[in-house]
């Protein structure tokens, strides 16, 4: 089937056959925009547009840079896009201070080159810069809190968005398994301690859950591959969490990080080692084949 | 791309930078990479001079209702106010203090002239202040109302307001209900200034919970804000109207000025500089509010580069910063390592070419911990100001944080911690506990650098009002700083005794006598700076009604301008230095 004939077909179906057919990482792309823009006209959240052009600037510039050097050619940059929106909106500096956007845009992109495991990177890009960040500079960087407006009109919109594209993108089963897990388990947890379920319920319905089901977990460079591995490992990062939210509750003295970003830590420190144990267990020829399908 | 190293080799050359940006992210965690110039030699020094100075005031935070008891200590975390003002009419600065549990008295030093104080609250009827069923007191804002010479006070409460008359300067009588002022209001903050140049002091109160809001009788624990972001369910602010015959009258509405966000300080300036005192609002939970008086008749809020910043505003200072000739804005807010940089707001005023304020704060000035108190003055006399912040909620239990716990709500749908009932159980913990009191050196366009500990501002008190006083008329500038649930703090200020100063006390005719919005310009070759007497400013404080001016090495002032209230201008040429000056307005 050629391309002209692709197009004319196309063309003749409604609109939300034609929906069907859009690349579904553009779908990702198109999400964090919205989220972006909905959350900067009500909120003003992205906090001086200096801080936005920063990190695309430095997510962009670093992928085509490396990719050229590494690779010989420059690769789709949707991925680093999507990296440098994140951080605009995740990452909370102090003062006017802009190297965080920066560093975090270079880290984010230069970890998928560096931190390689038979041809994959092991880190969601953003979550590695993130609490790297929050791990060296915690003096300088916090994330995301509730900078937000903490209304609910705006969490439905991004939620049912969020929801039709995890839909079409086939990563559906990962975002309800984490949100199950965390209502699950905060639940467990607040009984065992003797406290009130709501506070302990409370974080999924704030901006950086939002962003972390939508855009992190379900990362599909960084994810396993079998569906049913898919869900113990979001299972898996959302009982790590639950146990550096019990650690916290018990006053144990952890890096400022894993308080105020427990999620994120958690995939911090999950993903990567469920994404080393996939790919070992991996064929070799299968690696390759995916390595060059990448 | 030719001669192309292979893929480790490839990998290792990225990782290179990629692990120096690793590294590069730790250094700039302890600060800039370039030091601060010679902040090791401010110019001044502080000397905690309070046992010295005979002051022994502490303050107590309140208690109230059950229902609250598991967020208590964070709904009871305000309360420690300071204000300036010379009740007896002797030429020396005394200093009120408010207290704010049932039976606790408020405290009124009186300056015995000799760098002590005698407390007489109780003589003068200003101790008994903190009754049930009447309210705790919040803050005090001192202004002649009735234009009689002498210095009245209203105490804001968490509870009623309460206006006390000075009869003869030694003793105080209760006016709240003839003057039509007793009206409930959860108050955090309140200010004296004439918006219709009527030569009468009218009065803005800013209300934090909503009025109806009883808090030892709660019917509701449906009583926090319904955002952290942006927030419009408090009580709302109220600008009475004085007619001069000892009685107020609202004219809120007709004014427009009734926001209902959390307003937790006021301060008012003519910024745009058309000759009507406008009305700046800190906000808690929201943005801060400016309200541009339309010649007495209507105030208009104003975007003026305000509203894209929401944050915790909790304090309004205003200074001239740059020696424009300007009165520009300090806004502090919330910074805690790792969990959140609300990052303070210094707002140069450019609302006369640009119609907006903008915010220049980075570094240092930005970050003062969980700030609070703020205010501007030229602690060395070198000609700029200096900023004196204080900071720290509440200090419990040093091992347990209750940021984790405020991290769980605050991100959350507001219907989740509008009801205090929700928010996990505060205990014993601390929230931003055991901080140090920032004093920000001002080194013009090289910024601000904190010299807190080279001038031994050392306390970890959890300060909120600042004021700033020349208690000894030796021109140097004191500060005095009100904390909450612990003592006060007198710190004696030694400038560097090589800089000139000069200060004025200013007595209205036209205006209002105290001469509250009294904007003074003092000129001297390149030197232009800018100072208002305030009616009100900070968080809960009052600064000395006299305006001081540090000169540095400048042996002369070629002229000062006064802006009296009334919207009269009278120019001095050539007034001495190193001495103060009393002016009253013409009357023609």
């Amino acid at each position: 089937m050629t391309d002209a004939t692709g197009r004319t077909q196309a063309a003749a179906l409604p609109w939300w056959e034609r929906g069907k057919r859009i690349d579904p990482r553009y779908l990702i792309a198109f999400l964090i925009t919205l989220v972006l823009v909905v959350a900067q006209l009500r909120y003003h959240v992205v906090g001086g547009y200096d801080r936005l052009a920063l990190a695309l600037i430095a997510c962009l510039a670093t992928e085509a840079l490396l990719s050229w050097f590494d690779r010989g050619t420059i690769v789709n940059l949707q991925s680093a896009y999507i990296s440098g929106i994140s951080l605009t909106l995740l990452v909370k500096p102090q003062g006017l201070a802009l190297w965080p956007f920066a560093l975090g845009g270079f880290l984010a992109i230069a970890s998928k080159y560096v931190l390689r495991y038979r041809n994959n990177h092991l880190w969601n890009p953003t979550n590695f810069a993130i609490v790297t960040l929050l791990l060296a500079s915690p003096d300088r960087v916090s994330v995301l809190s509730h900078q937000w407006g903490n209304d609910l009109a705006t969490n439905l919109v991004i939620w049912a968005f969020g929801l039709v594209i995890a839909t079409r993108v086939r990563v559906l089963h990962l975002t309800l398994s984490y949100v199950a897990s965390f209502v699950v388990l905060n639940s467990l947890r607040a009984f065992a301690l003797g406290q009130p379920i709501l506070p302990e319920l409370a974080p999924i319905t704030g901006p950086m859950y939002q962003l972390f089901v939508f855009f992190m977990i379900t990362d599909p460079r960084t994810i396993v591959r079998d569906r049913r591995w898919q869900v113990v490992v979001v299972v898996i990062i959302a009982l790590v969490e639950s146990l550096i939210r019990f650690a916290s509750d018990q006053g144990w003295l952890l890096p400022t990080a894993f308080n105020a970003a427990p999620p994120l830590v958690a995939l911090f420190l999950v993903g990567p080692v469920a994404k080393w144990i996939d790919l070992r267990r991996q064929p070799a020829g299968a690696q390759k084949q995916a390595a060059g399908n990448r | 791309m030719p001669n192309r190293p292979s893929p480790k080799a490839r990998r290792a050359i990225i990782a290179v930078p990629f692990f120096a940006a690793i590294g590069l992210a730790v250094r700039l965690d302890r600060g800039p990479i370039r030091a601060p110039a010679d902040a090791a030699h401010p110019g001044f020094a502080l000397t905690d001079a309070t046992a010295a100075a005979g002051i022994r005031f502490v303050h107590h935070r309140p208690s109230f209702d059950p229902k609250i008891s598991n967020i208590e200590p964070h709904v009871a975390a305000l309360g420690a106010g300071v204000s300036v003002a010379d009740f007896d009419d002797d030429g020396w600065p005394d200093l009120y203090f408010t207290n704010s549990r049932f039976g606790e008295p408020n405290a009124l030093y009186r300056n015995r002239h000799d760098g002590t104080f005698e407390e007489v609250a109780a003589s003068a009827g200003l101790a008994d202040v903190n009754r049930a069923g009447e309210g705790v007191s919040m803050g005090s804002v001192w202004g002649d109302f009735d234009n009689d010479g002498r210095e009245d006070v209203l105490v804001y409460r968490y509870g009623y307001l309460a206006l006390f008359r000075n009869v003869d300067g030694r003793h105080f009588q209760d006016v709240t209900q003839s003057a039509g002022l007793r009206r409930w209001v959860n108050s955090n903050g309140a200010m004296w200034f004439d918006y219709d140049r009527d030569g009468l002091l009218d009065l803005y109160v800013g209300a934090y919970f909503r009025s109806e809001i009883d808090l030892w009788n709660l019917t509701t624990t449906q009583i926090m804000h319904d955002s952290f972001e942006f927030a419009d369910n408090g009580g709302k602010n109220i600008l009475f109207h004085n007619l001069g015959n000892g009685k107020f009258e609202d004219v809120t509405d007709q004014l427009g000025v009734g926001s209902t966000r959390w307003t937790l300080a006021v301060a008012s300036a003519d910024f745009n500089e058309d000759g009507w005192p406008d009305i700046y609002l800190a906000n808690d939970y929201g943005p801060e509010e400016l309200y541009l008086n339309d010649h007495g008749k209507r105030f208009t809020l104003v975007n003026a580069g305000l509203s894209k910043e929401s944050k915790s505003g909790m304090s309004v200072a205003l200074g001239d910063v740059m020696n424009r000739g300007r009165l520009d804005v300090y806004v502090t807010n919330i910074s805690e390592r790792g969990y959140l940089f609300q990052n303070n707001n210094l707002r140069l005023n450019r609302m006369t070419d640009g119609g907006r304020f903008v915010n220049v704060a980075e570094g240092e000035v930005a970050d003062a911990g969980w700030a609070w108190g703020a205010q501007f003055g030229d602690l060395n006399n070198d000609g700029s100001n200096e900023l004196f912040v204080a900071n720290g909620f509440i200090s419990g239990d040093r091992n347990t944080s209750y940021w984790y716990a405020m991290s769980k709500v605050a991100g959350a749908n507001r219907r989740l911690f509008e009801d205090a009932k929700t928010w996990p159980a505060f205990g014993n913990a601390s929230l931003s506990g055991y901080e140090r009191s920032r004093v920000y050196l001002n080194r013009g366009v090289a910024g601000w650098v904190d010299v807190a500990k080279a001038v031994g501002a050392n306390d970890e008190y959890d300060g909120r009002a600042v004021a700033l006083a020349d208690l000894s008329n030796r021109g140097a500038v004191d500060v005095i700083v009100a904390n909450q649930n612990q003592p006060a703090v007198l710190y004696r200020t030694r400038p560097d005794s090589m800089n000139h100063w000069i200060a004025f006390h200013l007595e209205g005719t036209r205006s209002n006598r105290s001469a509250i919005g009294a904007e003074v310009v003092v000129e001297s070759g390149d030197f232009r700076q800018r100072r208002v007497i305030d009616g009100g400013m900070g968080f809960a404080s009052q600064n000395d009604r006299r305006l001081h001016f540090g000169l540095g090495r400048r042996e002369w002032v070629d002229r000062v301008v006064i802006h009296w209230p009334s919207g009269s201008e009278q120019v001095i040429a050539a007034p001495l230095v190193d001495r103060f000056h009393d002016i009253t307005e013409p009357r023609r």
